[in-house]
């Protein structure tokens, strides 16, 4: 019996090593437009933001012009001045995106923002914004309070905290390439105030998709505290046993305190709160307590000195 | 350089005028327009004090200009260049007055008490005023080349005030602030060089150092104008 002989092979008819390759990046573009084509587009800033529902959430004040809400923003990732964020913001990619919910739970899970739209019904919340600078707008927002997200990881017993953390890439945030702050950035809710049916977990304002500058695509709005308790573009919440130190009180600990609830009584150091500028208005108007939801949160700081824990 | 003659130093100082009311210009313009952003007043507030801040640095460069570089008719342009930041200066005031606080004088008080940014503020817009009252040629002549003098280098203890008042207002961000103490301080260091060359009451230099080639210019009696 003679041996089986393979036939030779003429070096000639063997696949290049280029063109193999070259084959299966074709194959996998092939999938990825096919995928693509299957998938809802990336939703952009401006496009309406379908299925949101009004709420009982409204105020008599009138609505800061979008334009204003849109492109005066605080957002030191994209730079530090107002105008930047609206100019620069155009380079975050909101797609894909997914935020891990880690820590003190029971059921982590590393969610895609997609699924995470889907999570509970979208509501209009008109909330007052006012900025620790003493300036303020009103916006209606759209999302679903954070407690719906919360409740479905199943914090532990050990859970006090809550911690929000924005993305770094200073790729696609070109003011991480300062180091002004500390990035990424970070921002510290109590387990009780993260909870809160008042906090939210925004994706959307005006029934749009919320605009980059604003934080997408998706933000926290806390709209009892300072503007800069209400993190963006976030990718982890992770809760927590102790109280987590946030990027301002790290910047500035006796400027920027962990609480920071709109306070007109309580001073900045170096200016008052008892009075703000509503974006669109020339005169200032005095500041409310608690940003005027004190019947809906004074009980969370019931015997707390709020000059200390500020 | 040419030393420019009277008809073109004339009309210099009207284009010094003309292109240092432009910001303001623009200002009144976008006020009308609403062109001036989400939070006018605070555009205002940063367009005017920067300004002041600029020109008033601008008429404290011009004494190193002529001594470093020799063009003594500079000093012709100093009291336009210094009234116009005045101006920005006192604009910067009356927005702070109408607009921020709309004369509540409780407030204002409280305001400068508590708050060092604003303490600097104030005193550099009170060292600026004698300044300004005192600009025309008719009371320099008044009150003699030397009080005269002594009285206006007051302008550095303004600069110094105004800085201090930009430094310790911005939240985080103290690169722009620097920039400008920077220009100061080099400012300060040229004039205190210069005044170290000559000893006080050393009218006619003579303790001046030979390889200098410009005489610094900086202690001498301002020349009449």
């Amino acid at each position: 019996m003679s041996k089986m002989r393979s036939p030779k092979i003429d070096p000639s008819e063997i696949t290049p090593k280029e063109i193999y390759q070259a084959r299966r990046l074709f194959m996998r573009m092939a999938a990825g437009v096919t995928l693509a084509a299957l998938a809802p587009s990336v939703p952009r800033a401006g496009e309406a933001l379908p299925g949101v529902r009004k709420s009982r959430y409204v105020l008599p004040d009138a609505l800061t012009p979008y334009a204003d809400a849109t492109r005066y923003n605080n957002f030191y990732e994209f730079g530090t001045d107002k105008e930047s964020p609206a100019r620069l913001a155009g380079r975050l990619k909101t797609r894909p995106w997914t935020i891990a919910v880690e820590g003190e739970v029971h059921k982590p899970k590393v969610f895609d923002i997609d699924e995470l739209l889907k999570l509970a019904p979208l509501e209009e919340r008109i909330y007052r914004m006012r900025c620790v600078e003493a300036w303020s707008m009103v916006v209606p927002w759209a999302g679903f309070s954070l407690a719906e997200l919360l409740k479905r990881v199943e914090p532990t017993g050990n859970a006090k905290f809550v911690e929000f953390t924005t993305l770094h890439d200073p790729e696609q945030m070109p003011g991480q390439n300062s180091s002004l702050l500390e990035w990424p950035y970070r921002e510290g809710l109590r387990l009780d105030e993260a909870m809160h049916p008042l906090t939210l977990l925004a994706f959307g304002l005006y029934g749009e998709v919320l605009p980059n500058q604003n934080g997408a695509p998706l933000r926290l709005v806390v709209p009892w505290k300072y503007g800069f308790k209400s993190a963006k573009s976030i990718v982890r919440i992770r809760l927590l046993e102790h109280q987590p130190v946030s990027t301002w009180m790290r910047a500035g600990p006796n400027e920027y305190g962990f609480y920071a609830n709109v306070n007109p009584l309580v001073d900045h150091p170096r200016w008052s709160q008892a009075k703000e500028r509503r974006l669109g208005e020339f005169f200032k108007q005095p500041t409310l307590m608690f940003n005027g939801y004190a019947e809906d949160v004074a009980q969370l700081y019931a015997g707390m000195d709020l000059q200390k824990l500020f | 350089m040419q030393t420019p003659s009277e008809q073109t130093t004339r009309w210099l100082n009207y284009g010094i005028l003309l292109a240092g009311l432009m910001p303001f210009l623009q200002l009144a313009q976008g006020g009308f327009a609403h062109e001036l952003g989400a939070n006018p007043v605070e555009t205002i507030a940063h367009t005017t004090g920067l300004w002041a801040l600029r020109l008033l640095l601008a008429t404290l460069a011009i004494t190193p200009l002529r001594a470093i570089r020799g063009w003594h008719w500079l000093a012709r342009m100093r009291r336009g260049i210094a009234l116009l930041g005045f101006f920005y200066a006192t604009l910067h005031v009356l927005n702070y007055l109408v607009f921020d606080h709309f004369f509540d004088w409780r407030e204002i008080v409280q305001d400068v008490l508590r708050r060092p940014h604003i303490a600097a503020g104030l005193t550099s817009f009170l060292i600026m005023v004698p300044l300004a009252a005192t600009s025309s040629k008719s009371v320099a002549k008044r009150l003699g080349s030397r009080s005269w003098q002594r009285l206006h280098r007051g302008a550095y203890a303004a600069a110094i005030a105004g800085v201090f008042h930009y430094f310790w207002l911005v939240k985080q961000d103290t690169s722009s602030p620097a920039l400008y103490a920077a220009i100061l301080a080099l400012l300060l260091c040229l004039r205190l060089d210069a005044a170290s060359r000559t000893r006080p009451g050393d009218r006619n230099h003579s303790g001046h150092q030979p390889s200098s080639s410009h005489p610094s210019g900086i202690a001498k009696p301002r020349p009449t104008q």
